[in-house]
Parts: C-alpha cells; sequence; structure tokens
C-alpha cells in the first residue's frame, strides 16, 4: 500500500527502546513534582481543616478561596506566577499544590465531622485531651475520607503535571508537547499513557496504604 | 518590568483589533466551548436520563468519573489532535479541540444526571405514579425538575473544565485565549503571558459564578436542600 509508505507509522516501539533513559528521567521528573506538591498540600490542608475544625465560620471563607483557586485553569496560573516567581520548579509546586487544598480539605473536615458522636465522647470519658482525642481518635477513623481525597487530588496531580512542560519543566509533558510539535505520535501515545499509568500506581498504593494503616477495618464490610 | 511589559501589549493596536485581538481570542474561546457543552449535553443526556429513570448506570457513572481522572486533560486533547490529522483535518482548525472537550465535558454531566436523577425520593416518585402519571410524566414533571440544580452542577463542572482545556488549546496549534499564553511563553513576553493568564481566569470564574447562580435560580421551590 502507498499510504503505509508515505505515513510514518503510529508507533515505533525502536523510539522507546532507544530514548529508555530518557524515558526514565522524565518519569523521575513526573513523580517528583507530583508527590512534593501532593505532600506540601496534604500539611496545608490539614491546617487548614483543623483551623475550619476549630473555628467553623472559617471553613466558608477557606473552602470559597481554595475553590477561587480550583476555579483557575492551570496553564493560566503557571503564568500569572511568571512574573512572581519565574520559569521553574517553585511556580509549579505552587500552582499543583493550589490544586490539592479544595479536594483535600473538604475531605478532611467531612471525614472528622462523620466520625461517631458517642465515639468522641468515650474519648472525652476516658480523660482524652482535645489534641490526644484528634490525632488518636477522629484521624484515624476519619482515614478512609482523607485517603480518599488524597487519591483525587494525586491523580489529578499526575495529570496537571503534564501542563508543566510548558515551564521546560520535563515530565511525561515533555514527550507530548514535543510529539505535537514535529508529529511525532510515538511520543504522544508514550506521554499518555505512562501519566495514565501512573495515576494509576499512585491510585492503586494509596488503596493498599489505607488497608495498611487502617488494620482493623480489614475484612469488615 | 512586568507592569512595562504589560502596558506595552495593552498599547499595542494588535491586541484590540484583527485575527489575534482578544475579542477574536474570546469569541474563539466562549463558541468551542459553548459548543463542546451543548454537544456533551445532546450525546449523554439522554441515555443518562434513562438510565436514572430505571434506577440503572451508578456503577457505569463511578466508572466513566475514575477513568476520566486518570487521563489528563493535555493528553486527551493531544490524542484527539492526532486522531484528527490522521483522518486528514487541518492544523490549526479547531475540530481537534472541539472534540477533547466534548469527551470531557461529558462525564460530569452523564455522572451528576445519573446521580441526580436516582437522588429523587422513591416514595415520590410513587406518590406521581399513585395520581396516575405516566413515565414520560414521571421523569419529566417530577424527576428532572427535582434533579436539575444536579444536572446543572454537571454542566457547571464540565464548562470550567472546558474553559481551563480550551486554553490548551493553543498547544495543538490551535486560537483561544490561550494563544496569548503560548506566545508569551515562547516569545518570552510577560506582558502578553500576564494578559491572557487574567483573561483566562477571569473567564472560567465569571462561568463558575454564573453556573452557580443558574443552579440556585432553577431549584423548585421548596426544594432547600437539593442534595
Amino acid at each position: 500500500m502507498i499510504l503505509a509508505q508515505e505515513t510514518p507509522p503510529l508507533f515505533d516501539w525502536d523510539w522507546v527502546a532507544r530514548n529508555w533513559d530518557q524515558i526514565i528521567d522524565r518519569t523521575w521528573e513526573h513523580v517528583t513534582l507530583t508527590v512534593v506538591s501532593v505532600a506540601i498540600g496534604m500539611v496545608l490542608s490539614l491546617g487548614l481543616s483543623i483551623i475550619a475544625l476549630r473555628w467553623r465560620r472559617a471553613y466558608a471563607p477557606i473552602t470559597w478561596v481554595t475553590g477561587l483557586l480550583y476555579t483557575i485553569p492551570s496553564l493560566a496560573l503557571f503564568a500569572l506566577l511568571v512574573p512572581i516567581v519565574g520559569l521553574n520548579a517553585t511556580n509549579a509546586v505552587i500552582a499543583l499544590t493550589s490544586y490539592t487544598l479544595l479536594i483535600l480539605i473538604r475531605n478532611t473536615v467531612a471525614g472528622i465531622d462523620g466520625v461517631p458522636a458517642s465515639v468522641v465522647e468515650a474519648a472525652d470519658g476516658m480523660g482524652y485531651t482535645r489534641r490526644a482525642r484528634f490525632w488518636k481518635m477522629e484521624v484515624p477513623l476519619a482515614l478512609p475520607a482523607i485517603v480518599a481525597g488524597v487519591r483525587i487530588a494525586t491523580v489529578t496531580t499526575v495529570g496537571l503535571v503534564t501542563v508543566t512542560a510548558v515551564l521546560g519543566l520535563g515530565g511525561y509533558g515533555f514527550f507530548i508537547l514535543r510529539g505535537l510539535n514535529t508529529f511525532f505520535w510515538t511520543q504522544i501515545i508514550v506521554g499518555v499513557s505512562l501519566s495514565v499509568a501512573l495515576a494509576t500506581v499512585f491510585d492503586l498504593s494509596f488503596v493498599w496504604a489505607q488497608r495498611w494503616l487502617t488494620p482493623w477495618a480489614r475484612g469488615v464490610g | 518590568m512586568a507592569w512595562d511589559s504589560i502596558q506595552e501589549f495593552l498599547n499595542d493596536p494588535a491586541t484590540w483589533s484583527g485575527p489575534g485581538s482578544i475579542w477574536n481570542r474570546l469569541g474563539e474561546h466562549l463558541w468551542v466551548s459553548v459548543a463542546a457543552v451543548v454537544l456533551a449535553a445532546v450525546l449523554v443526556l439522554p441515555l443518562a436520563l434513562w438510565l436514572g429513570h430505571i434506577r440503572k448506570g451508578s456503577d457505569i457513572a463511578t466508572a466513566v468519573v475514575n477513568i476520566g481522572r486518570a487521563v489528563p486533560s493535555f493528553g486527551i486533547l493531544a490524542i484527539s489532535f492526532l486522531i484528527l490529522v490522521q483522518m486528514g483535518a487541518g492544523v490549526g482548525e479547531p475540530w481537534a479541540v472541539l472534540v477533547a472537550l466534548v469527551a470531557l465535558a461529558a462525564p460530569p454531566m452523564f455522572t451528576n444526571t445519573v446521580a441526580g436523577i436516582q437522588s429523587v425520593e422513591p416514595a415520590t416518585i410513587e406518590a406521581a405514579r399513585g395520581m396516575g402519571l405516566t413515565e414520560t410524566q414521571v421523569l419529566k414533571g417530577v424527576e428532572i425538575p427535582l434533579a436539575m440544580p444536579l444536572v446543572l452542577e454537571g454542566v457547571r463542572i464540565g464548562l470550567v473544565q472546558v474553559i481551563a482545556t480550551a486554553t490548551l488549546g493553543a498547544l495543538v496549534a490551535w486560537g483561544g485565549l490561550g494563544r496569548f499564553i503560548v506566545d508569551g511563553f515562547a516569545q518570552q513576553d510577560v506582558g502578553q503571558l500576564v494578559v491572557g493568564a487574567v483573561l483566562v481566569g477571569l473567564l472560567a470564574i465569571v462561568a463558575e459564578l454564573a453556573m452557580s447562580q443558574l443552579g440556585r435560580a432553577v431549584a423548585p421551590k421548596g426544594v432547600t436542600n437539593p442534595r
């Protein structure tokens, strides 16, 4: 067929074999950006959730501001940060972290609110301080909801990291972007598939982590 | 520095008239976003309404959400571009962007519609049937109005997602407001970059607020908590 000679192959396995080192590098960049952003997001959101739980009036403004941040498209947020922090990993981490906050805070607050009042009373009756009750009773019991939030935030972040390639930060988006500019489909397919695969790996590891962290829930339900 | 660059960009006549003007880019961005949401609604709402009415499809809805989340929107856009160019579409045409945006708008609309219809109390539906309403009348007169806030919530999520991803359209050789950001990055023109980003951010926020207002306005009287 003449057409087959003219059009390049849709997927070039040789390219994958030749560029194995690069794929490893891009994976490392993608994983680092994701982990750093979600980790900072978790610390910030835990602090903000504690504030929201302690002072209920703060909850509405916190979700309003984080909701506003969540609405701003990623490319625009990266761009807005350029005059402030420049074109670097800090820019990407600030933007990516800000996208995790809404999901994480909502789930944490809902999870802690979902702890039965009887459990809280039992803890108080056993002489737990407010702090001990929070860390030893409420947080563990809210873990399923908190982990659910972390899963959504992480999977979303893996997807958003592909866009950081426009900042020149690498990651799988680098392959997608270069594939688009050179009409080399293999790179696009590699970039998108690896991103989906990475999101799945993260998601499954959280499922396992949750089983390990909540031994009391195993075999129940 | 940044401020001077912004002023320079805003004082450039090409910013305000011609094919690369803010108005033209805004127009491109808006029509593709609205068209994508309307097309997605036409494609998925009938199926979602029916599945919700027969109380099935929540498993499909969950699966759709989970898969949809793992595939990056930039990836959907790139794959859509790849497929359409392979099929013979011209580079720079909006079709690849439109197809990708329909694919992104559909899942939240589908899921929320199925969930919205299923959230209607069975007792309410029984009462409607007991009054002699046909199944179509139950769907049109009872289930859809009560599900409307959740359906519109799905449309809101879809629209905001679509406006955000249309920005990435500039990365697949299309226009839209993202053009300013992508060109700003490429030409290291901070003014163009920042103005483009502010416009995109404002558009997304305005769409979000407008849809939330609409969602509140369509809630049937007497229904205070649609969830």
